[in-house]
């Protein structure tokens, strides 16, 4: 059967190949279809080509996004491509040796390091952002300008299930308005990190929330009702400005509001987080790879800053060079 | 319209004798046929409006863009999604239509496995296309080793709508009516040249509407194929059907979910792309039928 389909395709390469270029025609930028897929190894060279395969976290792929952008100015025929799976899902293929770069918004789990030792392959672990998880609230909230990380839990724990249902159970100085809840989707790393923080345990959470993994969803919801809470990215919270309320977080040492400074100084606590790539031995040793990842790398401020993702502080910035480097000599 | 008017004139008169209850059906009528088509100008006349500003040529002549709305495009998600369309209909048109004729001229439907055949080709019409997109992550891309491609897509996609390829040709070939076999037969041709000169030829309107409809749904899925790789980012269209590649729902869905407003704008346009494709294929399909038609 395969071979026949095999045999099959063979002959519908060509049908396409022929309608497709007639398809095209008008366009000039599709590169000509005969060429198959391009080896990497054209050693040196101004110009490489070959593909740089990237996965993983819906919060980072804007930022491997952008830099593959960026890079695409300088080596326009290397291929990066950019898929959103989730960290989970990224990793899952990752570890499957069917990507170069994982993505992800949390370290690497136990399991997940186990799974890519048993397909033998091998990574390191480069922190390239800071992301500070914006708890939001209505505009006509006046009366949760700061919230404890115990009345965030009180809020979001498994117990708070169908029994917290107005403000005034969490604070009796809270008025008594129906509390809303909207939150991240159980598939990704924001959810994990977000209950590992505030409940002390990941994934255990109240279910009776409105889990969106579009925060589109969360921005309409509680823009639409004076008692409803939120969290995303903070790159969501600036777009979003207009419409929603940043609270400030208190983790003990005072009221902190979620900005660029507090988050790279370490003073938003619990809730800033590192953004991760994990690129794969194997790529670090192609020059299509090592091109992107020195890209990446080198200019990762700039590329932060245009993807309006919190830039590393200048102690991070210099940990990444030197882990990149590193990792360089040591492949 | 000739069709049309007989069955009419007929309720015209009927109408007399019993008014009230023939209006009431009628008005029926007309609001479920009302309902769809509210809905279907609801949205067509939305995404129109809403992506206006950006259903110009930037739309197919550029790349995707995660930094600026302003400069982004759906080339490499337009040219995958013909890539991925014209090699699923390759793979499973002559598979679904072989599968058709031997269902309906050559099986013994009083055997039980023919029944059971029966039985799961309808069956599988009903599969959620997830289930598809696990199927093909396992089996296509991981154990036939095809990877992340247009190939692994489309046949994937093929799988999911060669159910319906099937059904749909197998109505078309039992229209075809049984004095045509017979004549042909009588005249002493052999079954083979019966099915391929006369029964194919007059079932053709059929089948071909029955396939378009198989590859309109197909164009439109973005489940599976998120389980089958489709990448969100990439600036290159696919060279080959063992490519990356991307498709326009997967392009769509991911800008809508960008928090920039510039990017829903683009969403709504491509989505008036999608719609113009599936528009495409559906004439050629009306062409098709009324080319082909034939009265007995």
């Amino acid at each position: 059967m395969t071979s026949g389909q095999r045999r099959l395709s063979a002959a519908a390469t060509a049908a396409i190949v022929v309608a497709l270029s007639a398809a095209c025609g008008g366009t000039n930028t599709t590169p000509p279809a005969g060429d198959g897929t391009a080896t990497a190894s054209q050693a040196a060279g101004a110009e490489l080509s070959g593909q740089v395969k990237a996965d993983g976290s819906s919060t980072v792929a804007p930022l491997t996004s952008a830099a593959a952008e960026f890079f695409a100015e300088e080596q326009p025929k290397i291929n990066v491509t950019v898929g959103t799976s989730g960290t989970g899902g990224g990793f899952e293929k990752f570890c499957n040796g069917e990507t170069d770069i994982s993505d992800a918004s949390r370290p690497i789990k136990d399991e997940e390091k186990a799974a890519c030792e048993a397909k033998g392959v091998k990574f390191s672990e480069l922190t390239v952002a800071t992301d500070a998880l914006t708890v939001v609230v209505n505009k006509d909230n006046t009366w949760a300008k700061c919230l404890t990380t115990a009345q965030l839990k009180k809020m979001w724990e498994p117990a708070a299930d169908g029994k917290i249902t107005t403000w005034k159970q969490v604070d009796a100085k809270f008025p008594d308005e129906p509390l809303k809840l909207f939150g991240a989707g159980t598939d990704s790393g924001t959810f994990d990190y977000f209950t590992d923080e505030i409940n002390g345990e990941e994934g255990a959470s109240r279910k009776d929330y409105s889990p969106s993994e579009d925060d589109n969803v969360t921005v309409q919801g509680v823009s639409g009702s004076k008692g409803g809470l939120g969290y995303f990215g903070f790159t969501y919270f600036e777009e979003n400005a207009d419409k929603l309320k940043a609270v400030e977080i208190d983790s003990g040492d005072g009221c902190v509001a979620p900005s660029v400074a507090a988050a790279q100084d370490g003073t938003y606590t619990p809730l800033a987080r590192p953004l991760f790539i994990y690129p794969s031995a194997a790529i670090t040793k192609k020059p299509e790879g090592v091109a992107f990842l020195d890209f990446y790398v080198g200019n990762i401020s700039k590329i932060a800053t245009d993807a309006k993702f919190i830039p590393l502080n200048p102690e991070q910035e210099a940990k990444l060079k030197s882990d990149y480097a590193a990792l360089k000599t040591q492949g | 319209m000739a069709v049309l008017s007989t069955p009419r004139s007929a309720v015209q008169l009927a109408s007399k004798g019993r008014p009230v209850r023939e209006h009431l059906f009628r008005i029926a009528l007309i609001a479920s046929l009302g309902i769809a088509f509210v809905f279907l100008a609801a949205l067509l006349s939305y995404v129109l409006v809403e992506g206006w500003p950006r259903i110009d040529s930037r739309l197919w002549e550029n790349m995707p863009s995660v930094r600026n709305p302003d400069i982004a495009g759906a080339q490499s998600a337009i040219t995958g999604t013909l890539w991925v369309i014209s090699l699923t209909a390759v793979l499973t048109l002559p598979t679904g239509i072989a599968a058709a004729i031997y269902l309906e001229e050559y099986a013994d439907k009083t055997r039980w496995w023919n029944r059971v055949i029966e039985l799961n080709i309808q069956n599988l019409a009903a599969i959620p296309s997830i289930v598809y997109g696990i199927l093909g992550l396992g089996i296509i891309a991981r154990t036939f080793g095809l990877g992340f491609s247009v190939i692994t897509a489309s046949m994937t996609l093929g799988l999911l709508v060669l159910p319906i390829v099937i059904i749909a040709s197998r109505e078309a070939i039992r229209a075809v009516p049984p004095s045509i076999r017979e004549g042909s037969l009588a005249l002493g041709a052999t079954q083979w040249q019966t099915i391929s000169r006369q029964v194919l030829p007059a079932s053709i309107p059929g089948i071909a509407t029955g396939s378009i409809l198989a590859l309109s749904r197909a164009i439109g899925e973005a489940a599976p194929l998120l389980m089958l790789g489709a990448v969100s980012f990439i600036r290159f269209n696919p060279d080959g059907v063992f490519a990356s590649y991307t498709v326009l729902p997967i392009q769509i869905f991911n800008w809508i979910s960008q928090s920039r407003e510039g990017f829903h704008v683009l969403a709504s346009a491509a989505i008036v792309i999608l719609l113009l494709i599936l528009l495409l294929m559906n004439s050629v399909a009306i062409w098709l039928r009324n080319r082909y038609q034939k009265r007995w």
